[in-house]
């Protein structure tokens, strides 16, 4: 049975999850929509469909401690980084977004499972909302996403006057379990118009012929790597707006009375990424590009079952400052079908 | 019309190569590539042609002559990176090429029109076909910041120029560094504070800034020890965009690359303006990148030099 | 608690200095004892808080009760570190990662070559103890190990009094690269030796060096006859988690840290050429 909500009282509707536990929605701050910690002053922006930085960062946080030591002569105290323990609401993720977690799910609760992710896995509950507007940089359709049917612990649709909730687990029905019941329905209008939109999207036939496991060595030998990874910056502006990139760095900072290691997403697009102390295997920016793709496109699924570690949430689309990112890998690398 | 007179070009050496903007996916996509012969037919300029091409130079070096289309502002990085020696002006030959200012895709996304298909200029309107409807925007409306602050429409360095330009600047373009000056000091940390709070650490904004030059950044040298990809605390991360901005203080041309491409948009001109404002103002006017071979005020001695630290103790006058 | 990537404290107990620039460290948990168990080939994360970690390969033989012991090269901050520091002082130590050296297992039984370069030794080292701890579970071993110089040349005290000790039932054979005063051994590089002793391919190989020496020995060993799959080699690159999730030692569809680092040659074929 599906529940309903009058969209005038969702911020009521917010305050009340927000006494008990920690509500994590996408909220504006200087001028950009990330998805922050909601407080009744903040600025929620369901309208906005991309937030810059993806909902990654709710269970693998961009900078997180691991351990601290306290150092005292040749002696050294070991004190683990406590996991969460907190429930929290991670509110208004679009299903592309809630594909990912499946996707970071299958790295860091593999065994042996990362315990600090596991927690907040455990303690999130994810509330999505389907694309209302999906928009020309979004391809999501090409690996099996639905935006108008998003997944998560509970789903919910908008339409101008109402919010309807879908339970997809105890967890979500919890949170709803005070509102009214309606028909499944009511819906149907606001999903058949979204996948209306789908289906015209520029970007949502792409071909990923000749990106699985057994063509690995042909896709990694392909001579255009080199003019794909030409306009590259090797920033980390693709890695770090991705809702499926999770390499991470481990770092020592001595704040003065002890040293806290903490782990910080980091990019296999910058120069250090592999670096060693004599040298590393990667050394131009071909090979690190070259490695981020064929990541994503080849070496993931080929663990995975065949599943891409890209959910065509378009984000690099947007934000690559030399408009370089995966659907050009895609188009030029993909095989084509009368090849 | 480029397109063809590059092609004359190729007549009098088949080898050369070209170093401009190709169309990618979205109606913005243009990315900075090098063509050869066979390929110059995917050439392209236009209005979208935002990213300064100054800096991709320096990642392709070659023994080939290239030909390099520059906009009026990206000619200034140019002769910077000239003077500094990154660059050798000999082995290019320079295209001016005609400027009216450069759309801002994010811009028009941010006025909520979504779903953009396609965008076709009129005059100064632009007519934006989406997937819910077509639409229309004034020009002007959505140029990018950078050419709101036009250094004007001549090419400081060009063999030739091709196509008009037009001086886009908008009002003094230091208004916003005079804002902040006006402020308290209280104000105006909390208005570093919550922009540079932002900062996701792509080091987008480090890696296409022409000034940017060094081989290895001090920043991504494992012996400098300061290297830190990731700060351990906020604080740390906001003095890397004040040690960038010092960094390329008296170099920085005000090409406005680094807010381009910042993915959080955070104002990090600014920072590099506000220190072009107080150089102007203690050495007299000076612009990096206005010729090739000039002494910057910073790295100059004269016995007229004033004495800022004397003059402005504390931040105050 | 979550003892996967939280390190625990161990000792070092001994410093041995082996060469000009390699170093055996013995670590000891804090109450005695070895820290964790291991199979030969594994390695661990160690570290100095403020300084680095990194990850080593365990020296010493899994047979050995009491303590681990790594042979560490000085190359970079946290072996500078681990250099410069005297014995009683506290480091982190994690693991065992990897996939070890099929010892118990494809091994059984085979008549075996281990070849080594340099600093190379230090994950046969244990792998060459627990054969001889076990002596009568495989047939013939023979060892080539060379070094640039006789003072490079890894544990020799151990290599001439245990392993060249006829009661070992194993054939030593030792070279450095270049005519040195006082050494009246073998003159030459490993892979030319390998040649020179014209081994017979039913072997199985264990070998580890520098990049360049296995790739030269592989074309011997290739040249005398043996197949891939009857060459192991172990491998190194940057590492940060240990537990194939931090992304940096990946290659193709593999993680070095998780994978490997023991790899057969056939299977590094494999994978792209990017180590």
């Amino acid at each position: 049975m599906m529940k309903k909500l009058p969209l005038e009282q969702l911020p009521a509707f917010l305050k009340g999850i927000s006494e008990t536990k920690t509500l994590v929605a996408p909220v504006e701050k200087g001028g950009q929509v990330n998805f922050d910690l909601w407080t009744e002053d903040s600025t929620l922006r369901l309208d906005v469909l991309k937030t810059v930085k993806s909902a990654k960062g709710a269970f693998f946080p961009q900078v997180e401690d691991i351990v601290h030591f306290q150092m005292q002569g040749k002696n050294i105290d070991i004190h683990p980084a406590e996991v969460l323990t907190e429930d929290f609401v991670l509110f208004g993720v679009r299903a592309c977004d809630a594909r990912s977690f499946e996707l970071l799910d299958r790295v860091f609760l593999s065994d042996p499972t990362d315990p600090f992710y596991a927690a907040r896995r455990a303690h999130g509950t994810v509330v999505t909302l389907a694309c209302n507007r999906p928009e020309e940089t979004c391809f999501c359709t090409n690996f099996g996403i639905d935006g108008a049917d998003p997944a998560g612990d509970l789903s919910a649709w908008m339409t101008e006057d109402t919010l309807y909730f879908q339970a997809n687990t105890e967890k979500g029905a919890a949170l709803v379990a005070g509102l009214a019941d309606c028909d499944d329905g009511e819906i149907t209008e606001t999903q058949n118009s979204i996948r209306e939109i789908l289906n015209k999207l520029p970007l949502s036939n792409l071909n990923l012929t000749g990106f699985e496991g057994d063509h690995l060595k042909e896709r990694f030998d392909d001579p255009r790597w080199e003019e794909l990874s030409r306009g590259c910056l090797g920033c980390g502006t693709c890695t770090f707006v991705c809702p499926t990139c999770q390499c991470y760095d481990v770092k020592d900072f001595d704040s003065g009375n002890g040293i806290r290691r903490f782990r910080c997403w980091d990019s296999c697009m910058f120069s250090d990424f592999t670096l060693m102390a004599h040298g590393t295997n990667r050394p131009t920016q071909k090979e690190r590009f070259r490695q981020r793709f064929m990541h994503k496109l080849v070496y993931f699924p080929s663990n995975n079952d065949g599943i891409y570690s890209c959910v065509g949430c378009g984000r690099c689309l947007e934000k690559c400052p030399q408009s370089n990112h995966i659907v050009n890998v895609i188009k030029t690398l993909g095989v084509k079908e009368d090849a | 019309m480029i397109v063809n007179r590059l092609q004359e070009l190729l007549q009098d050496d088949e080898n050369l190569q070209f170093v401009g903007w190709e169309k990618g996916e979205t109606p913005f996509d243009r990315t900075p590539k090098t063509f050869t012969a066979e390929t110059l037919g995917n050439l392209c300029y236009d209005s979208f042609c935002g990213s300064n091409l100054s800096k991709y130079l320096l990642s392709q070096k070659t023994d080939k002559k290239t030909v390099v289309l520059l906009k009026p502002c990206d000619s200034y990085s140019f002769n910077q990176l000239c003077t500094e020696r990154r660059l050798n002006r000999d082995a290019y030959h320079v295209i001016g090429v005609g400027c009216k200012g450069k759309i801002d895709g994010e811009k028009i996304r941010k006025t909520g029109i979504k779903g953009i298909l396609s965008v076709r200029e009129e005059g100064e309107t632009l007519k934006i076909e989406t997937l819910y409807g077509t639409t229309e925007i004034p020009r002007k409306d959505v140029l990018l910041d950078k050419c709101l602050a036009c250094k004007g429409k001549e090419h400081k360095c060009a063999d030739e120029v091709l196509g008009e330009s037009e001086d886009t600047c908008v009002g003094d373009k230091y208004e916003t560094v005079a804002k902040l000056e006006a402020m308290t000091p209280d104000e105006r940390f909390a208005f570093w504070r919550e922009e540079l709070s932002k900062c996701i650490r792509c080091n987008a904004c480090r890696n296409a800034c022409p000034a940017c030059s060094c081989i290895k950044c001090v920043f991504d040298n494992p012996n400098s020890g300061v290297q830190n990809k990731a700060a351990a605390d906020d604080f740390e991360e906001n003095l890397f965009h004040i040690i960038r901005a010092y960094h390329v203080a008296g170099r920085c041309t005000d090409c406005g690359e680094c807010s381009r491409v910042c993915p959080q948009g955070i104002p990090l001109h600014l920072l590099n303006r506000k220190i072009i404002r107080d150089v102007n103002e203690f050495y007299g006017d000076y612009q990096a990148g206005d010729a090739i071979g000039q002494r910057h005020p910073l790295t100059d001695f004269t016995f007229e030099d004033s004495e800022p630290n004397a003059e402005r103790k504390g931040g105050g006058k | 608690m979550h003892d996967n990537i939280i390190p625990m404290l161990g000792v070092v107990t001994d410093i041995r200095t082996d060469t000009p620039d390699i170093k055996t460290f013995r670590v000891e948990g804090v109450n005695g004892g070895k820290c964790f168990e291991h199979m030969p080939g594994q390695c661990a994360m160690l570290s100095v808080p403020g300084v680095g970690e990194a990850m080593f390969s365990i020296t010493s033989s899994p047979t050995v009760k009491d303590y681990q012991e790594f042979s560490i090269k000085k190359c970079g901050c946290v072996t500078e570190w681990l250099h410069h520091m005297d014995v009683g002082q506290q480091i982190t130590i994690r693991g065992p990662y990897g996939r070890p050296f099929p010892v118990d297992d494809a091994l059984l039984g085979k008549d075996l070559l281990f070849i080594a370069g340099g600093v190379g030794l230090a994950p046969l080292h244990s792998v060459i103890n627990y054969v001889l701890d076990n002596r009568s579970k495989y047939g013939k071993v023979d060892i080539v190990y060379g070094s640039r110089s006789k003072e490079d040349l890894l544990d020799l005290p151990e290599i001439q009094s245990v392993w060249a000790d006829p009661a070992s039932d194993m054939k030593v054979h030792l070279t450095i690269d270049r005519e040195q005063e006082g050494w009246d051994g073998h003159v030459g590089f490993v892979p030319n030796f390998v040649k020179e002793l014209d081994f017979h391919p039913d072997r199985t190989v264990l070998v580890c060096g520098p990049p360049i020496m296995i790739k030269f020995v592989l074309e011997a060993l290739t040249s005398l006859g043996f197949e891939k799959t009857q060459v192991y080699t172990t491998m190194e690159l940057r590492m940060k988690c240990g537990v194939g999730k931090c992304g940096r030692c990946n290659i193709g569809d593999k993680y070095v840290c998780k994978d490997g680092p023991v790899f057969r040659f056939d299977e590094l074929d494999e994978l792209p050429a990017e180590y």
